[in-house]
C-alpha cells in the first residue's frame, strides 16, 4: 500500500516539475512587466495544440517540437507585449487584468472553434515504456519531461544570472526609473521579457502534452494552477515557483491516490488558502 | 427619496421614467422569445449590480462571484426540493449562506491584506473549490460517513454532477409565493428586483458608507489614513454584494429548474457576470444597467445571424465578448456609460 503512495508522490513531483516551469514564465512576466498575464494557460494550451500539429504533420516528437513552439511563443508573447500590452502598463491593475482576460477569452474560443471540443494527445512510441527501480515504477515520457523541465529552468536561471540581457531585464524589475536613467531600452525588454515567459510556457505545454490530453476549455484551470503555483511558491521567487510546482504535482498525485483524481483541483486550492493563512508571502517570498 | 433623484438634471429624471415605463409594458410590446431575452438581461443587470458595490464602489475585484449564485441557487433549491420550504423563506436562508461565504472570503483575504490580483485569484480559487466539493458531493458524503461514521441521510443530497432538478411547473397559472409561473412573473420579479438594487445602489453611494468606499477605493492608504477602518469596510462591501447576489441565484435557480455544479460554479459564468458592469461603466450606477442591455441582446443577436446564415459553430459567441471587452477597454476604459451620460448630460452636476 505504501509502494502505492511513493509511487504517486514520485511521478505527481515529475509532473510537478513541469508545472513549476509553466509557473515559471507566469512569475518571470508578473515580476519584471507588473502584469499579470491572465491568459497563461490558454496560451500554453495555444503551445500544446502546436506540438500536436508539429507531430501530425512532420511526426516531431514534442521534445524535439519544445525549439519550434518556443520560438513561435516567444514571438507572440514579444508583439503581444509591444502592440497591445505595452500601453497598458501604467494603467490600474482591473483595467490589465481585463485586457487580459479578454485575450484569454478570445483565445479558450478561437481554439474551440479551430480544433474542436474533443480532447486530443500526442503518442510517442515510448508512451507506454517505463522504468523501474526498486518497487517504483515511473513512466519514461514523465522522467524525459521533469528533465527537460529542469534543464529548461537551469538555463533560464543561468540567462537571468549571467548574460547582459538577464541582468538588464532585472534591473527593469529592481527599479524601473534607474534602469531608465542608465540609458535602458524599457519598452524593448518588457517585450523581451513577455516573449520569454511566453516561451518558458511555450515549453511546458510542449512537455505536458505528453502527459496529458487537451482540450480547449482546458486554459483557464492552468491559468488559474499557475497562479496558484506562483502564490504558493511567493511572487517573485523563480526557485520558490518551481519548488511550489513540485509540491502542487506530489498533492495532485495524492489527492487521485487517497480520493478521487477529478476532485485533485480542490487538494491544491485547500494548499493556496493554507499558504494564504500562514505565510502570505509564499513559501520562498520575501516578507513584504 | 429626495436622495435618490437629488442632482439629476430634469431631463435625466424624464428618460429614466422612460425607461422603466417602457419595461413595465414590454410584455405587452414584444413576443415571447424577446421577453425571455429580456429576463435574462434584467438577471445579468441585477447582478452586475450586485457585483459592482464590490468592484466599482469599494474598488475589490471579484472574478469568483458564480461562487454566491450557485450557493444561493443551490440553498434554496435543496430547501424547496427536499423539504418544500417556500423559496421566500428558502432565500432568506440563501441570504445567509452567501454572505457568511462572503464574510469567509473576505476575512481570509483583507485579514492579510491580500488586494488586487492575489485577491482575485483567492475568488476564483474558492468559486472553483465550491464547484469542485459540489460535483463530489455524493462522494464526499459517503467518504464522510466512512471516516466519521455520520450517516449520508443526515445531509440532503444535492445531486452531485447529475444535477439538481425543480419540478417542472405548471404554467398556466402564477404562483409567486412559490416562484412557480409563466416567464412574465418572472420578468417583473426580475425588474422589480432591479429597480430595487439601483434605488439601493444609489442611496448607498450618497451615503458615509458610500463614500468610505470610494475612498479605499482610490487610495486605501490614505483611507487609513483618515481614520477610516479599511478592514471593516471592505468586508461590508463584500458581504453585501454576496447577499444581494444570492437573490441571484435563487431567481436562477426557480427559473430554469435545473442545475449543475459545473455550469452554476463556472468561471465563465463569473466572466460572463462582471463584463455588463465593466462595458457599462465601473462603478457607476446605471452601468451594469447599461451593459447587460448592450451585451445580451448583441450575443442573441450574433447567435440569431449566424443560425441564419447556416453556420453553427461552438465558440463564436464568446470570441464576440472577447472582442466586446478588448475594445471597450483598449478605447473606452471607463465604460460607455460616462460617455453618453456627458454626450446627453444625463449625469449628476458635480
Amino acid at each position: 500500500m505504501s509502494d502505492l503512495y511513493l509511487n504517486a508522490a514520485l511521478s505527481g513531483a515529475l509532473t510537478g516539475l513541469v508545472y513549476g516551469l509553466m509557473a515559471l514564465g507566469l512569475s518571470v512576466i508578473f515580476g519584471v512587466v507588473r502584469v499579470v498575464n491572465f491568459a497563461h494557460g490558454e496560451m500554453m494550451t495555444a503551445a500544446m495544440y502546436g506540438a500536436i500539429l508539429l507531430s501530425q504533420a512532420f511526426k516531431l516528437d514534442p521534445l524535439v517540437a519544445m525549439a519550434p513552439v518556443a520560438i513561435g511563443m516567444f514571438i507572440l508573447g514579444y508583439w503581444l507585449q509591444r502592440g497591445l500590452i505595452n500601453s497598458f502598463v501604467t494603467r490600474p491593475e482591473h483595467t490589465q487584468f481585463m485586457l487580459l482576460v479578454a485575450v484569454a477569452i478570445i483565445l479558450v474560443n478561437g481554439q474551440l472553434i479551430a480544433f474542436g471540443p474533443n480532447a486530443r494527445n500526442v503518442q510517442v512510441d515510448y508512451a507506454l515504456d517505463s522504468y523501474q527501480f526498486g518497487s517504483v515504477i515511473l513512466d519514461k515520457v514523465r522522467i524525459y519531461a521533469a528533465i527537460a523541465a529542469l534543464a529548461v529552468s537551469a538555463a533560464l536561471f543561468a540567462f537571468f544570472r549571467f548574460s547582459l540581457t538577464g541582468k538588464a531585464i532585472r534591473a527593469c524589475a529592481d527599479n524601473f526609473l534607474g534602469a531608465q536613467v542608465v540609458g535602458l531600452d524599457v519598452k524593448r525588454l518588457y517585450a523581451l521579457t513577455f516573449g520569454i515567459g511566453a516561451a518558458c510556457v511555450g515549453t511546458a505545454g510542449c512537455l505536458l502534452v505528453m502527459l496529458v490530453d487537451v482540450t480547449p476549455a482546458q486554459g483557464p484551470a492552468y491559468t488559474l494552477l499557475a497562479f496558484i503555483i506562483v502564490i504558493v511558491g511567493g511572487m517573485g521567487s523563480l526557485t520558490g515557483a518551481l519548488l511550489a510546482g513540485l509540491i502542487v504535482g506530489i498533492s495532485e498525485a495524492m489527492a487521485g491516490a487517497l480520493f478521487v483524481p477529478s476532485a485533485k483541483s480542490m487538494f491544491t486550492f485547500a494548499l493556496l488558502v493554507l499558504v494564504l493563512l500562514f505565510r502570505p508571502q509564499g513559501l520562498l517570498g520575501r516578507t513584504p | 427619496m429626495s436622495v435618490l433623484f437629488d442632482g439629476l438634471p430634469r431631463r435625466s429624471l424624464i428618460a429614466l421614467a422612460v425607461f422603466f415605463g417602457l419595461l413595465l409594458v414590454a410584455p405587452w410590446l414584444v413576443n415571447a422569445y424577446v421577453l425571455s431575452i429580456l429576463v435574462v438581461v434584467l438577471y445579468y443587470a441585477y447582478a452586475g449590480q450586485s457585483w459592482n458595490i464590490m468592484m466599482g464602489f469599494a474598488g475589490q475585484l471579484s472574478l469568483g462571484h458564480s461562487l454566491y449564485v450557485g450557493l444561493g441557487a443551490y440553498t434554496a433549491a435543496a430547501l424547496f426540493v427536499r423539504y418544500g420550504v417556500n423559496p421566500w423563506l428558502g432565500l432568506v436562508v440563501a441570504v445567509g449562506v452567501t454572505t457568511v461565504m462572503g464574510a469567509i472570503v473576505g476575512f481570509l483575504a483583507f485579514r492579510f491584506r491580500i488586494g488586487g490580483v492575489y485577491f482575485a485569484i483567492l475568488t476564483i480559487a474558492f468559486a472553483e473549490f465550491t464547484r469542485i466539493g459540489f460535483d463530489h458531493a455524493p462522494l464526499i458524503t459517503a467518504a464522510l460517513a466512512d471516516y466519521t461514521g455520520i450517516s449520508v441521510d443526515k445531509f440532503p443530497a444535492l445531486g452531485g454532477s447529475g444535477g439538481l432538478f425543480l419540478p417542472v411547473t405548471n404554467l398556466s397559472s402564477n404562483d409567486l409565493l412559490n416562484l412557480r409561473g409563466a416567464p412574465i412573473m418572472f420578468y417583473y420579479v426580475m425588474l422589480a428586483m432591479t429597480a430595487l438594487a439601483l434605488a439601493f445602489c444609489r442611496w448607498l453611494l450618497a451615503s458615509k458608507l458610500g463614500y468610505y468606499w470610494q475612498a479605499i477605493r482610490e487610495n486605501e492608504e490614505a483611507a487609513a489614513a483618515l481614520g477610516i477602518n479599511v478592514f471593516r469596510y471592505k468586508m461590508i462591501a463584500v458581504m453585501l454584494s454576496a447577499a444581494m447576489t444570492a437573490f441571484a441565484g435563487v431567481f436562477f435557480a426557480f427559473y430554469y429548474n435545473n442545475l449543475f455544479p459545473e455550469q452554476i460554479f463556472s468561471m465563465n459564468r463569473s466572466i460572463e457576470l462582471i463584463l455588463g458592469p465593466i462595458i457599462g461603466g465601473l462603478g457607476t450606477l446605471f452601468g451594469p444597467i447599461l451593459g447587460a442591455f448592450v451585451l445580451s441582446p448583441l450575443a442573441d443577436g450574433i447567435t440569431e445571424v449566424l443560425q441564419w446564415a447556416g453556420v453553427e459553430i461552438p465558440g463564436v459567441k464568446q470570441v464576440f465578448y472577447g472582442v466586446c471587452l478588448l475594445l471597450v477597454v483598449v478605447f473606452l476604459p471607463n465604460g460607455i456609460w460616462p460617455v453618453l451620460a456627458k454626450r446627453f448630460k444625463l449625469g449628476r452636476e458635480q
